[in-house]
């Protein structure tokens, strides 16, 4: 089996997902969830009446607000703070729907959140540039023409693939199925860098031993022995993430089914990209290097 | 000789790995270990990690002590953050001024027995915040109270007349600490209080002019306390001592340390958990990672057979140590920990299946199981190494950012270096064990085709 031989498919199999999922960001962003952007949430149990609870939301003259249902009851939200307000919504929405009691409110301000994001966006950029460094290093013993960055870079192309295919998935189910982004999506968002990268070295250290063995005539040769040998164990690890993952999915908590569902998205997508893009592009680099020394 | 050398070594592996078992077990037990230290004549003030004195007489009481702390989204409570008024301090002052603020409001909230709150400072923009979570505190009221009310103390004598008291220049901005300790003669609870140097002085003075008479204690203008003076005080350091319950006198500890919040602060945000929306993904979460888990290691077994048996064995360490390191240093555990727990199970698994592979590959190429399984480890390792430890990195990066990833990143970090250690001590030394075993020579128990006519 000579997967490297197909690279251009995979390259467009990636593009394909990629493409709109990226433009679909651009255009729409991500449907942010209250953590951050700030404002009111109340949550209701025991009533699924949506419009009763509209009614008396207008009544009690909020504007800007939202209803949703959700696995246990409403989720009543509005951006604006007002504290009579809401407890006048909250005695109004207990008094007239039988059974109905609010759960959880929660009043977020955003200038927090905005912290944790910038934190975390700023966290990402530092962890990539510590892995192209950690890869770079780790790999110098890499035989001409090979060179250690080209490893580096492979694996935060694959890193960036990975992270996009995620945003793009999420932005999209957001436009149109209502899919917010909370705090944990930053977690799932980190958790498949890590993943991606995890499963891209394992690769690539196999790619470096049969390189230094030097026992096969070129490099794309050596590195569709390596991604063979090492198919197994990566399609092993990550089924077994996938089956722990999904267990999850069905029978895990509500909170956490969109945490799951990105972290599906993102294990797949990781070993998709270690296998098909990050040793692929290794080769094409190569060969690309190759050519241009021929002319 | 050598083989001899590293059976030994071998052999104290396993019982070092037996000796975790024990003490990892004993921790992870339900109701913990029932070890009781009666109480020397010592008081000590601090709380020693997992020693709590407890009042009824023992120094060590570790029965419960030991429990899984459960983050606020799985147990409940409250979330609670605060604008801190800055308008008294000047712009040099203000990181200082916010972590004695924080460090203030953590001893009060200690001393109020939540367990282990989260307390943390921010800026964002102009404004400086305070954010304290209390798990399991369901009374936002009697929280937000504790926390955030700035009582104002001070110090009065008794007039010429002998009859009022009146104020002196000590308050409670010279207080440094206020906390319950026991009588070290009578074994009563009572009140011991330190000043800073210019409050020692101050004390001082007002000790030295009261001598034998009493010296009133005032929060909010409202006498609290007179206890009598017997003689200055110049260390800074006194006690109050009265017919004090235990907990009259954390009480009272606790508003006397009200007294002296560095600036005043307001509530900005306010969140009220409930219980049962965290606990119904708790369990169901469990349920599944338990599930999960069968599943991986039914698959282990039947595709890598009896290393997958190991494997397995390995995982059942690995969760055993894990949950006892999560109780050892009182990892909070919140909705991404648990997530974060069972991610760092698939990647354990994966340390397991690239040593497996690798055992399989020697195999193939007609190996002893003995000199495959040690190849197999010591060449899986620099894959192991690597991938390991850019996992570790993001997750040393991510423990900075705060929040809800922190406490991710810290049971992932925890979560590697367990399995790692797991695999390459637990693991590796059973293999050792069996691997000069006669019954090993079979491939078919790794799941490893005969191959004819290899080396």
């Amino acid at each position: 089996m000579n997967l490297i031989q197909y690279r251009k498919w995979w390259y467009i199999i990636s593009l394909v997902i990629i493409v709109p999922g990226t433009l679909s960001l651009a255009l729409w962003g991500l449907r942010p969830s209250i953590d951050f952007t700030g404002g009111t949430q109340i949550e209701f149990s025991g009533t699924n009446d949506k419009s009763k609870v509209e009614e008396l939301a207008k009544a009690d003259n909020i504007e800007n607000f939202t209803v949703t249902t959700s696995g246990t009851g409403l989720i009543f939200r509005t951006k604006v703070a007002d504290v009579e307000k809401e407890k006048k919504l909250k005695s109004d929405v207990e008094a007239q729907i039988s059974g109905a009691k609010e759960t959880r409110i929660d009043t977020v301000g955003p200038s927090i959140s905005k912290e944790i994001t910038r934190n975390a966006i700023l966290m990402t950029i530092a962890a990539s540039l510590v892995i192209v460094v950690y890869i770079a290093i780790m790999f110098r013993k890499v035989p001409k023409p090979a060179n250690s960055w080209e490893f580096g870079a492979a694996a935060i192309i694959a890193l960036l693939h990975d992270a996009l295919v995620v945003l793009g998935i999420f932005s999209i189910l957001g436009h149109f199925f209502n899919v917010e982004v909370d705090p944990l999506f930053i977690t799932a968002i980190l958790t498949v860098i890590g993943f991606s990268v995890h499963d891209t070295i394992v690769i690539f250290d196999r790619i470096r031993e049969n390189l230094v063995r030097g026992s096969y005539p070129d490099f794309e040769t050596a590195v569709t022995v390596s991604v063979n040998e090492m198919l197994p164990r990566t399609l092993n690890t990550s089924f077994l993430v996938w089956v722990i993952l999904l267990v999850l999915y069905f029978f895990g908590g509500s909170t956490i089914k969109y945490f799951v569902l990105a972290l599906l998205i993102g294990v797949f997508s990781g070993t998709y990209s270690s296998i098909l893009n990050a040793s692929p592009l290794l080769v094409s680099w190569e060969n690309f290097k190759a050519s241009r020394k021929k002319r | 000789m050598a083989r001899m050398k590293n059976k030994r070594k071998n052999w104290i592996l396993v019982t070092i790995l037996v000796i975790f078992i024990i003490i990892a077990g004993a921790i992870d037990w339900p109701s913990g270990v029932n070890i009781k230290v009666p109480k020397p004549k010592v008081t000590f003030e601090k709380k020693v990690p997992f020693v709590q004195i407890h009042k009824n007489g023992y120094l060590i009481d570790y029965s419960k002590n030991i429990n899984i702390r459960q983050g606020l989204d799985l147990q409940g409570g409250s979330h609670l953050v605060y604008t801190v008024d800055m308008s008294g301090v000047t712009e040099k002052e203000r990181t200082d001024a916010l972590a004695s603020l924080q460090k203030v409001i953590e001893n009060r909230v200690n001393a109020f027995g939540v367990s282990e709150p989260v307390i943390y400072t921010g800026k964002s923009g102009n404004e400086y915040r305070l954010t304290v979570e209390l798990a399991g505190v369901k009374d936002t009221e009697q929280a937000m109270n504790l926390i955030g009310k700035t009582a104002k103390l001070d110090f009065r004598e008794l007039d010429s007349t002998g009859q009022n008291f009146q104020k002196t220049d000590l308050t409670g901005s010279d207080l440094v600490r206020a906390n319950v300790q026991f009588s070290q003669t009578t074994n009563e609870p009572e009140i011991a209080i330190e000043f800073n140097s210019a409050g020692a002085s101050k004390f001082a003075a007002i000790t030295a002019r009261n001598i034998g008479k009493p010296v009133g204690i005032y929060l909010d203008d409202q006498l609290i306390s007179y206890p009598n003076v017997n003689q200055e005080i110049t260390g800074g350091k006194a006690q109050i001592t009265g017919k004090f319950t235990y907990t009259e006198a954390r009480n009272l500890a606790i508003q006397l340390d009200a007294g002296r919040l560095p600036m005043p602060i307001s509530v900005a945000e306010q969140r009220t958990v409930e219980a049962t929306l965290g606990q119904d993904s708790i369990h169901r979460s469990i349920i599944a990672g338990i599930l999960g888990i069968l599943v991986v290691s039914v698959f282990m077994i039947i595709y890598y057979r009896i290393l997958g048996l190991f494997s397995t064995v390995g995982l059942g360490l690995y969760l055993l140590f894990t949950i006892a390191l999560f109780k050892l240093f009182s990892v909070t555990l919140t909705m991404g920990g648990v997530a974060a727990l069972i991610l760092s199970i698939g990647m354990s698994m994966e340390t397991d299946v690239l040593v497996f592979e690798r055992i399989r590959e020697e195999l193939r190429n007609g190996r002893t199981f003995a000199h495959a399984a040690t190849l197999g480890f010591n060449r899986a390792w620099t894959s192991i190494r690597d991938s390991n430890a850019v996992s570790l990195i993001i997750c040393g990066l991510l423990i900075w950012a705060g929040g809800t990833i922190r406490g991710f990143a810290i049971v992932l970090a925890l979560g590697i270096v367990v399995g790692l250690t797991t695999t390459f001590l637990g693991t590796r030394a059973l293999i050792t064990l069996i691997s000069k075993r006669k019954f090993v020579s079979d491939n078919r128990l790794f799941n490893v085709e005969r191959e004819q006519g290899s080396k």
